[in-house]
């Protein structure tokens, strides 16, 4: 039964995401992209949450490199992000879309 | 992990702040503060997961604290050195680290089960309680194939993107046949050794199954042209989305869930629209072979063209004098010469001189869509001189200048009146029905396509050979002198 609500909750998702980027301009497709991709860093939480089987070495080396991995993709992805957009809100100029 | 808990709860809200924060990110005005607000959404996410007792315990601290300084140091530092035009590569390798990371995930968590690590004892896994053995199994082969997909893809497009892999088409002779073993040797290698494996044996069949995928992600990309990378980036976007709702469903957290799968359905939303813009097919791209950096076989050489006119500055310079309306055509090419800062400029003095100014923005020109408007947003160019391709097109036989920097597909004719073209039937910019064509570029050299574009050598069209920042310097000098 939660395994069925997990998959209702997967397809609808999927409904959402396709609801919303389907009506993005051009002009935003490549920040959308880089924060797309920052969002899906959401690994991290897997990430942390898999730390607590690093009860051998190797098993300790692969949690530190894949919170690194999923840190890198969230810091990165964010600021990088931001850092497009800040050159268009400075234009202070808006079209609807 | 789901039940009714506080921490659940606040995952909820960051679940609803990062489809706020997409939403916000689909408009120009909104789109810096969706960005931030999908930021806050995983910053709550982590934090929330770091104190809650499902995680917190029984977390390696040092672990923890490692990965996080170090994972956070070197993606700071990569997001704040990068050049605008290498944006794409560094949005590709991000995304290959996502995609490895919910790979370890899977494998971590698999580890922790089965693995060489005491397997006699219980783990109290979360996961345990919601899922049972085969589908469990399932999401594990799952998202160790989708993850390191992804980031074996992920490193090869961002090794064509910066040119340090040929951008031509590499083809493995039976490469159909190598990449079909790969992918069903290593599914079956995975659902084996989930299945039907313990300790050490499962773990060796798991590693089987992450081999195959990752050389199934190399040899699937290296067969695609350097032209077609963006569509690979936004793809390989959508895979590590899933990758990471594949781990959700791993470890039982529906947080994990839906982020992956709203990731997954924007990147294959985004590379739809990038397909269809290339008139192709997703399949065709996929299947690889098509243009590359070097002119392919049939492709136009210099000896190809005849009549070509060429231009100086001086010559380009009188001609932009005499325009009362002018309009832009960049390409990767401006990207390469980091041209754009003084396109503006020339585009100013234009203005100044009472010539209408607008720039005219292909959906696939530069290496990733909206590339073009990134790159001319920095150099300050208003917002509402853009124009995209629906919106302008119909306006190129009433203006008397057409000014093309460093594009080349985008505005081949071709296109339109060649059916028998590789290209024919991609939406192009209709440069080549404006008075006077300017195009600024390093020679006769074919695009991405890899095919002749007869706009080289029409008679409306002056060829400006030279790199195209010390060109147009020329040109506003001269125009500043006149």
């Amino acid at each position: 039964m939660i395994l069925l609500l997990m998959l209702f909750v997967f397809m609808l998702a999927i409904a959402v995401g396709n609801e919303l980027i389907s009506k993005v301009p051009p002009t935003l497709h490549t920040p959308l992209m880089s924060g797309a991709n920052a969002v899906s860093g959401i690994t991290i939480v897997g990430a942390l949450m898999c730390a607590q089987f690093t009860d051998g070495l190797p098993s300790q080396v692969l949690g530190v490199i894949a919170i690194a991995l999923a840190t890198i993709n969230v810091v990165g992805g964010f600021m990088v992000t931001d850092r497009m957009l800040a050159m268009f809100s400075s234009k202070k100029k808006k079209e609807g879309k | 992990m789901d039940g009714f808990t506080p921490e659940g709860l606040l995952y909820l809200v960051a679940t609803f702040l990062f489809i706020l924060g997409i939403k916000r990110l689909s408009k120009v005005r909104t789109a810096r503060s969706g960005n931030q607000l999908a930021a806050i959404g995983m910053l709550l996410a982590i934090v929330v997961t770091l104190v809650s007792p499902e995680g917190g315990v029984d977390l390696g601290w040092t672990t923890v604290a490692v990965g996080l300084i170090l994972g956070g140091l070197v993606g700071g530092v990569l997001a704040k050195r990068v050049e605008m035009t290498g944006m794409p590569e560094l949005v590709a390798l991000f995304n290959g680290f996502g995609g490895l990371a919910s790979t370890f995930v899977a494998v971590t968590e698999f580890w922790g089960r089965f693995g060489n690590v005491d397997i006699g004892t219980p783990v109290d896994a979360a996961g345990d309680v919601v899922l049972g053995g085969s589908v469990w199994a399932i999401a594990i082969v799952l998202s160790v194939l989708i993850g390191t997909v992804t980031f074996t893809g992920s490193l090869i497009a961002m090794g064509k993107l910066s040119g340090k892999i040929s951008g031509n088409p590499v083809i493995l002779p039976g490469r159909h046949l190598i990449t079909a073993v790969l992918l069903i040797g290593g599914i079956v290698a995975g659902v084996y050794g989930t299945f039907y494996c313990e300790g050490n044996t499962a773990v060796m069949m798991v590693g089987l199954l992450a081999l195959g995928a990752g050389l199934f992600g190399i040899i699937s990309v290296l067969p695609i042209g350097g032209a077609d990378m963006p569509v690979v980036v936004s793809l390989l976007n959508s895979y590590s989305g899933l990758a990471a709702s594949m781990a959700g469903f791993v470890i039982g957290n529906s947080l994990l869930i839906v982020a992956g799968a709203l990731v997954g359905a924007a990147g294959l939303i985004l590379t739809m629209v990038m397909c269809k813009a290339m008139n192709r097919s997703l399949g065709n791209v996929l299947i690889g072979g098509f243009g590359g950096d070097a002119p392919a076989a049939g492709g136009g050489g210099a000896d190809e063209y005849t009549g070509v006119k060429s231009a100086g500055p001086e010559e380009a310079a009188m001609i932009l004098e005499a325009a009362t309306s002018v309009i832009f055509i960049p390409g990767y090419g401006m990207a390469v010469a980091q041209a754009q800062h003084i396109v503006k400029e020339l585009g100013e003095e234009m203005e100044k001189r009472g010539a209408e100014v607008r720039y005219a923005i292909h959906p696939v020109a530069g290496r990733m869509p909206g590339h073009m408007n990134v790159l001319l947003a920095e150099s300050d160019v208003p917002y509402e001189q853009l124009w995209e391709l629906e919106r302008i097109n119909g306006d190129f036989k009433t203006t008397d200048v057409t000014v093309i920097i460093g594009a080349n597909d985008v505005v081949n004719p071709e296109a339109i009146e060649n059916p028998q073209s590789p290209i024919a039937g991609m939406p192009i910019l209709n440069a080549h029905e404006s008075g006077t064509v300017l195009m600024i570029k390093r020679s006769l050299s074919a695009g991405y396509a890899g095919i002749k574009n007869p706009l080289f050598e029409r008679d409306n069209t002056y060829m400006c050979f030279g790199d195209g920042k010390a060109f147009i310097v020329d040109v506003v000098n001269e125009l500043k002198e006149a």
